[in-house]
């Protein structure tokens, strides 16, 4: 695989004000994510895992420029995205497209299959002429399998499984180079998300793109990710390549958030290592000094809570890779 | 057991005695949703027993009819538009579908009791968590306010919620899902009941939060020997605490097996489908093995058997005679025509190619 950098997010910042009082003055802010820096690689899949609220959707929305950022910077193709303007944007916005997790309600009801995945023609007018529209939807619905002929159906008319087909025919429609899935399957029955995994995987092949995956189902992501993040708490802990997350864990709330995954196989019962974190995530209003998980750790020692760990290579046993931990230490979870 | 000893305080032991240890029978459970649109058969002759200890795990896709089951045994069926149309649902000896309101009362809560899947929407929001724990004690128990709370804040600190005593007057909104969810389990809990149903317990949880919760569970029924039947989609939950499993498919029960025995060797077509069509987070694998196609829709459910259209070893006799829940082995069911063949390990004759099937379009 070519090692070309296609995306690079450096140090993304972003906060929500937490507003209160008749006069709606900033109380606070929320942290949803502070300083998260990856480089995406052309055609590859990076997962990006965690748990609700530690600002992996958020992030994916900053990848598509839905939030403007707090600080930081992202670079698509060499191109800086946060200060592209008017024409310039548009043009961009063709290269990075998005699946949303829910078929249910990020298709508008009112309108034909072939009005959604035709409508980023309406708005990128020059992509296809006019006249082409109708059978470049027809194409782009036989392309993720659906029937061709159900261009004026609604979506109330499909199934879960089939309208996450449709979202992927409309993310597809302008030729993106990067498509950043939001949980795009947990949302389906287990025989229908293969079915959806697998398409991802045969349009990437097919088209050479490059996803960032987000999704909270860690068996999922280690089957269609080349490179996995780990998210806790607004800041990325662990980066690297699927072997070296799941075979050789070295950040500590990575190898508890493996060991807690159910494995089906139930003559491992017992056997496997679990790892049962207490208490709940904090808030990302107030979010723990130094290393965010040092209040849930089992390894924390003073200087977690005062010094920031940060995300660098660090030895995993066989060789290095990136992780936030003071103390990291590969260990067998999986 | 304190919770025991509070019973025979009150004088209210319970009166139902299991029979060896059998808990509850299900015999031919049939429940169909009268609509508009017409009559969806959602339960059609699903056959189960629990004993005193055991984990059943019902398994199945959404629209398959596991919580209608669920629903259906606990008398808490939306009816209209659904209605039990056949069969028995036994406990301890007596068919409970057949009794009073009054008298069912008196099994529901105290007897088999149930925790459900979305706890912010099953606690009521306007009332603290501790008065809601509670009420299970004056309804049942006829405990005055002081008492009752009392035993809240005991069943709190039984499902690990930290400082109970100062949270029982708390409201659900102020919990995170974890801890609403531990809640539901202590209301469930509270009258020591001998069967528990789960229904996706821990699905919408995150997976840190469903260790703990499944770890709860099991604890508790080690403690209480009660009867648990686990309803939910998820193999790997199943595969870490389930003894038994039915796997239900358009209403039917197509597959009925000890844990150990499915998973080595899955007996039914569609059970082999659900367990090459997963990722598993221990191994990198290829393409996955989907199952093509889409479930059945419930008004119009296939001649046959009804997992036919998406079989890849389906043959005219699977089109025209429905199969039996045929015996395949000791303690060990499988509703299809060629399962003593799958359940040797020998694959029936492929009739049609897998990416026949992809695509899923509904006709």
């Amino acid at each position: 695989m070519s090692r070309e950098v296609i995306l690079e997010a450096d140090n993304l910042v972003k906060y929500y004000p937490i507003r209160a009082g008749v006069l709606r003055r900033t109380i606070g802010q929320v942290k949803a994510l502070d300083g998260v820096s990856f480089k995406l690689y052309k055609g590859e899949t990076l997962g990006i895992v965690g748990e609700s609220g530690c600002g992996k959707s958020t992030l994916g929305r900053m990848l598509m420029r839905l939030e403007e950022p707090t600080a930081g910077t992202l670079t698509f193709d060499g191109v800086d995205v946060y200060t592209q303007k008017g024409a310039a944007m548009r043009r961009l916005r063709r290269d990075i497209q998005i699946v949303f997790q829910d078929p249910y309600t990020s298709l508008n009801p009112r309108k034909t299959v072939g009005d959604i995945v035709g409508e980023p023609f309406e708005i990128h007018r020059d992509v296809v002429p006019k006249g082409g529209r109708r059978r470049r939807v027809q194409e782009l619905l036989d392309l993720v399998g659906l029937n061709p002929e159900h261009i004026n159906r609604y979506p109330h008319q499909f199934s879960g499984g089939q309208r996450q087909r449709i979202g992927i025919a409309r993310g597809l429609a302008l030729n993106p180079k990067v498509i950043i899935c939001d949980e795009p399957v947990s949302a389906l029955d287990v025989s229908v998300q293969a079915q959806v995994v697998n398409l991802l995987e045969k349009l990437q092949s097919e088209f050479g793109l490059a996803y960032v995956f987000i999704a909270h189902d860690l068996s999922v992501v280690r089957h269609i990710s080349d490179r996995v993040g780990v998210m806790y708490l607004g800041t990325m802990v662990e980066l690297g390549d699927e072997e070296q997350i799941y075979s050789r864990p070295t950040h500590p709330y990575t190898q508890a958030l493996l060991s807690a995954v159910p494995v089906p196989d139930p003559t491992l019962r017992g056997r496997r290592e679990q790892i049962v974190l207490a208490g709940d995530v904090p808030s990302p209003a107030n979010p723990p000094s130094g290393c965010r998980f040092h209040t849930r750790c089992w390894k924390a020692q003073q200087k977690c809570v005062t010094d920031v760990p940060l995300l660098i290579n660090r030895p995993d046993g066989r060789g290095a890779h990136d992780s936030a931990c003071h103390f990291a230490e590969a260990r067998v979870v999986v | 057991m304190s919770s025991t000893l509070n019973n025979e305080v009150l004088g209210s032991t319970s009166s139902w005695q299991p029979h060896d240890g059998l808990l509850l029978e299900v015999d031919g459970l049939e429940v169909e949703f009268r609509t508009r649109e017409g009559v969806a058969k959602a339960i059609n002759g699903v056959s189960f027993d629990l004993r005193e200890g055991e984990t059943l795990a019902i398994l199945g896709e959404s629209g398959s009819g596991k919580s209608v089951t669920a629903q259906a045994v606990m008398g808490i069926l939306d009816s209209p538009p659904g209605f039990v149309t056949g069969g028995e649902v036994r406990y301890c000896g007596e068919d409970i579908l057949a009794m009073s309101d009054e008298r069912r009362r008196t099994i529901r809560g105290p007897e088999i009791s149930m925790v459900f899947q979305d706890a912010l929407s099953s606690l009521n929001p306007v009332f603290p968590v501790g008065w809601q724990i509670a009420e299970m004690f004056r309804q049942h128990r006829g405990m005055n306010k002081s008492n009752a709370l009392a035993e809240a804040v005991r069943l709190m600190e039984r499902v690990q919620i930290p400082g109970a005593a100062q949270r029982v007057k708390a409201y659900p909104h102020q919990f995170s899902g974890g801890m609403r969810q531990r809640i539901m389990i202590a209301m469930a809990i509270a009258l020591d009941p001998a069967v528990l149903i789960a229904d996706e317990p821990t699905t919408a949880l995150d997976v840190t939060v469903q260790a703990q919760i499944m770890q709860l569970l099991e604890e508790l029924q080690a403690e209480r020997r009660m009867g648990l039947i686990l309803i939910t989609h998820d193999l790997g939950v199943v595969a870490d605490v389930a003894d038994r499993i039915a796997v239900m498919y358009a209403g039917r029960i197509v597959e009925y097996a000890d844990v150990f025995d499915l998973y080595a060797q899955p007996a039914h077509p569609y059970t082999k489908g659900l367990l090459e069509s997963i990722p598993r987070l221990d191994r990198k694998g290829e393409t996955l093995a989907s199952i093509g196609g889409l479930p059945p829709n419930l008004m119009q459910i296939p001649p046959g058997c009804p997992f036919n259209p998406r079989c890849n070893y389906a043959q005219d006799i699977c089109r025209e005679q429905r199969p039996e829940l045929y015996e395949v082995g000791h303690h060990r069911r499988s509703a299809c025509h060629f399962a003593d063949q799958l359940v040797r390990g020998q694959e029936p004759p492929l009739t049609r190619r897998r990416d026949q099937l992809e695509g899923g379009v509904r006709p």
